[in-house]
């Protein structure tokens, strides 16, 4: 067990790898009521095509996360329910490159954890239950389809890649899910679910050697076989294709326009370009900059303008979006930024405060137990310590940051994903 | 943990929360100002426009900057609907100045920050910018059209409007297109200084800072606001029964492809003399938790839908269900959400349905002691409706509800109006 003190924001991690391979990660929060936990597999929507013991194998769009449906199903009842009777707040996700299961509570801590460990480690699925499951996961998959994120999204991911499956809605397709056994469910859970592939992040009002002996206790003692995935092979630099139109029932026209970098797979460089790239997108696009503040100013971006850095399935990428009447104005004045930035460089000062602000925002991440969670799962599967970003931040350069802009948001490098709204009246008001 | 509060100036009270247990500290600043279909917009713009310029720095630009140098603080506008009271303000969130590397006097700093935005807005020849209020008109009239979009607070929204179209409650709180395109500088820099004059404030604190030592920064940085005599008539009506006898019903149709179905009651009698952590247990017992009636019997049992949830607006006394369900099933979701009611009303509570629901219940009380923006929503709740304790003494009440309490308030609830989103064409 290794505990470190960061005297900086005083928080403790106590890390610890299981001789099964388990990745745990624990940060103690001595002071708070509710305490939080985070059983993850690196297994999502994406990996469907992979090796196990030299021999590929496919399965259908959809399994990780018809296997989250369907993990809370035990012989003597269900989980959720178990969890939530407690006066527990479970839930799951999954995304591209992770299935995630979790609770929050605020009493009986180990038993929920015992519960946790127990449900995701035992596969028991009924064929009844996944017939049952198929029509559920119908509706969820029908009701996303009516979400303008939803569908801006997807049709971005389409435009920016050629073969990764990151292109493909996690929840797969009515008619893929139809393929879908119990016999797959067994399957897949055996090959992702082992302690190898997985990791436990907890933080709060816990015991941290109560929490290792317990996942000690509970889970298989033989570490398993890590499968490996195949993303779709090498992607081309520049987008598969600049841009992507649709229409919905939407109030006005909402865009998303990303590009792919190249990752930094693993440990500090991988954390350094993490933190580069925050960095870079909030001088670029956050409150305080020129394009964000000149724009908002000219009505052609609204409150709704976001943006992110995304890592998943083997691939990263820079996103950003919102609501404007003017998408092709935005995507102009975008062009000239960058080219202003190519030209001009950045401003020292506001390099300065973006640093800040982001030392800042990484603290709030502290008081967030489900986001410090994700992080240190995030963090597990990449091998970096989240909490180092406190100390690493002072090394990022202002070079650094107009590198990671002018590499990677040129306008070859974007692509764009406009939903607009449908051409005739809109009914309802 | 227990908030110290104290009147600071004429109809502005201050709570302050000390705590060294985050490592953000928040501020709040909250007008109360009547609900009304008549000023919802005008009110709801006024913090978004203080928001955009003030008189030493006067553009969003100079405003984020200087957060941005403050380690990231966040001071944004918002409109709260507590009933039928719209509270609008602006709420701010900073790093403790233990935790970052510098010596530093952060809390004084975003005080005097806020208490700027608030009292001394960017203004041409006495006026709002005209530039500024245009803009946020145009955001706001987008925010307003755009409630379509997310198509299940959508049918919420649209119930209340037909439930309690005679009720200033129907108004929602970014207030009506018709009100937002009409607002100009001239007449939103009246009402700006009308509302600021005339609303009680209440000003929330909580982090690591002795009160004293906020109540020194709060009432020196508002030291010119001004304050009128009057007191605004102010308070939420609650009708105790349904309309009439039958359930109204009321529908939309829209190019979706799943249906969207909310269904509006009136608590009724328990709102006499609210006992709120039996409310809230009834509302986990039906459809506000995870083991709940809804979820157990018209989600999981018979797949009905995707899904269904309650929740309760203690404020004016409402039950409302939200469940998305295929068109088709619109009669089987109706008649078994409204007989999971019924078998509330008759005490079919298994003993495990209910301690589900009071841990539920007491364990999202207990939570909100982890979160400084969870405590600004209760303590606000709490100075409009009560009751006066904290919320684990709220927690540890829930935890005492029995069966009789929520059959109790079960019978008292009356089913009002029915509202149903459909689709265009369906077949699907």
């Amino acid at each position: 067990m290794q505990k470190e003190y960061f005297k900086n924001i005083d928080e403790t991690l106590i890390s610890e790898v299981l001789p099964n391979g388990l990745k745990i990660n624990i940060v103690p929060k001595p002071q708070f009521s509710k305490s939080y936990a985070m059983f993850a597999t690196n297994y999502g929507g994406a990996d469907r095509r992979f090796k196990l013991s030299g021999q590929w194998l496919d399965t259908p769009a959809g399994v990780a996360h018809f296997l989250e449906h369907k993990m809370f199903d035990m012989p003597d009842g269900n989980a959720l329910s178990v969890l939530s009777s407690r006066g527990a707040s479970p839930n799951a996700f999954t995304s591209s490159c992770m299935t995630a299961y979790h609770f929050e509570s605020t009493s009986q801590f180990d038993e929920n954890l015992r519960t946790l460990l127990t449900f995701v480690s035992t596969p028991y699925f009924m064929p009844e239950s996944v017939q049952k499951e198929q029509g559920i996961i119908g509706q969820e998959i029908r009701m996303v389809e009516d979400t303008p994120g939803y569908v801006l999204y997807y049709n971005l991911l389409k435009c920016l890649y050629s073969a990764n499956p990151v292109r493909d809605s996690v929840a797969g397709t009515v008619e893929s899910i139809a393929e879908i056994t119990s016999d797959t469910l067994y399957h897949c859970h055996k090959v992702f679910y082992n302690p190898s592939n997985m990791t436990l992040a907890v933080v709060g009002n816990v015991d941290p050697d109560a929490v290792i002996a317990m996942a000690r206790g509970i889970l298989p003692s033989e570490p398993g076989e890590v499968p490996e995935s195949d993303f779709g092979g090498e992607e081309a630099e520049t987008p598969h294709q600049s841009n992507s139109k649709a229409t919905m029932e939407v109030s006005a026209p909402q865009f998303l326009f990303g590009s792919k970098l190249n990752p930094e797979k693993k440990g500090l460089p991988r954390l350094r370009q993490v933190l580069i790239g925050e960095i870079a997108l909030r001088l670029l696009f956050g409150p305080s900059s020129p394009f964000y503040t000149r724009l908002y100013a000219d009505g052609l971006l609204n409150g709704s303008f976001e943006y992110e850095l995304d890592y998943t399935a083997g691939t990263a990428m820079i996103l950003a979006g919102g609501e404007s009447r003017n998408v092709d104005g935005v995507m102009n004045e975008l062009n000239t930024e960058i080219a202003k930035i190519k030209t001009d460089g950045l401003d020292k000062i506001q390099f300065e405060n973006a640093r800040k602000s982001h030392y800042g925002t990484q603290l709030r991440i502290l008081s967030s137990f489900s986001s410090l969670s994700q992080e240190l799962a995030n963090g597990a599967f990449a091998d970096y310590r989240p909490l180092d970003v406190f100390e690493e931040i002072n090394k990022i350069n202002l070079s650094d940051v107009r590198d990671f802009i002018t590499d990677n948001l040129s306008p070859v490098k974007l692509a764009l994903s406009v939903v607009s709204p449908l051409e005739r009246e809109t009914k309802g008001q | 943990m227990n908030p110290s509060t104290e009147l600071i100036m004429s109809n502005v009270v201050l709570t302050c929360l000390q705590t060294d247990k985050f490592k953000t500290n928040c501020l709040s600043v909250n007008l109360l100002t009547p609900l009304s279909r008549e000023t919802a917009a005008k009110n709801a713009l006024i913090p978004a426009v203080l928001c955009r310029g003030t008189a030493t720095l006067p553009d969003m630009a100079a405003i984020a900057s200087k957060l941005d140098s403050l380690y990231g603080a966040r001071i944004k506008p918002f409109i709260r609907k507590k009933g039928e009271i719209q509270v609008i303000g602006l709420y701010a969130d900073f790093a403790d100045d233990a935790f970052i590397p510098e010596k530093s006097d952060i809390l004084e700093q975003i005080t005097g920050l806020i208490s700027e935005m608030l009292l001394m807005p960017k203004t041409h020849g006495g006026l709002l910018l005209r530039e500024y209020v245009d803009s946020e008109k145009e955001q706001l009239l987008e925010q307003i059209r755009g409630r379509i979009n997310d198509k299940r607070a959508y049918s919420i929204q649209r119930l209340f409007e037909n439930m309690c179209a005679m009720e200033e409650y129907s108004t929602d709180k970014l207030g009506t297109e018709s009100e937002a395109e009409g607002v100009t500088a001239n007449e939103l820099t009246r009402h700006y200084h009308a509302v600021l004059a005339a609303s009680p404030i209440e000003i929330f604190y909580c982090g690591s800072a002795e009160p004293a030592r906020v109540k020194a920064a709060v009432k020196a940085s508002l030291a010119s606001l001004p304050r009128s005599e009057e007191e605004p008539d102010m308070g939420t009506d609650i009708r105790m029964n349904s309309l009439e006898e039958a359930p109204r019903y009321f529908e939309d149709s829209l190019q979706v492809t799943q249906g969207k179905l909310a269904i509006g009651f009136r608590l009724g009698d328990c709102m006499e003399d609210p006992n709120i952590a039996a409310i809230r247990v009834f509302n986990a017992v039906y459809g506000g938790s995870a083991n709940s009636k809804l979820f157990m019997n018209v989600r999981e049992k018979l797949s009905l839908c995707y899904f269904a949830s309650s929740f309760v607006d203690l404020h004016k006394g409402i039950l409302a269900v939200s469940s998305g369900i295929e068109f088709d099933k619109y009669d089987a979701a109706l008649s078994e959400i409204l007989s999971q009611l019924d078998a509330v009303k008759r005490g079919d509570v298994s003993s495990h349905e209910l301690s589900s629901a009071k841990s539920s219940v007491a364990s999202d009380y207990r939570t909100i002691e982890d979160s400084p923006l969870a405590l600004e929503d209760f303590y606000l709740n709490q100075t409009l409706i009560g009751p006066d304790c904290s919320p684990s003494e709220l927690a540890a009440l829930a935890e005492e509800i029995t069966l009789k309490e929520v059959i109790a308030i079960a019978k008292g609830v009356e089913c009002d109006a029915i509202y149903f989103l459909r689709g265009e064409k369906e077949e699907a």
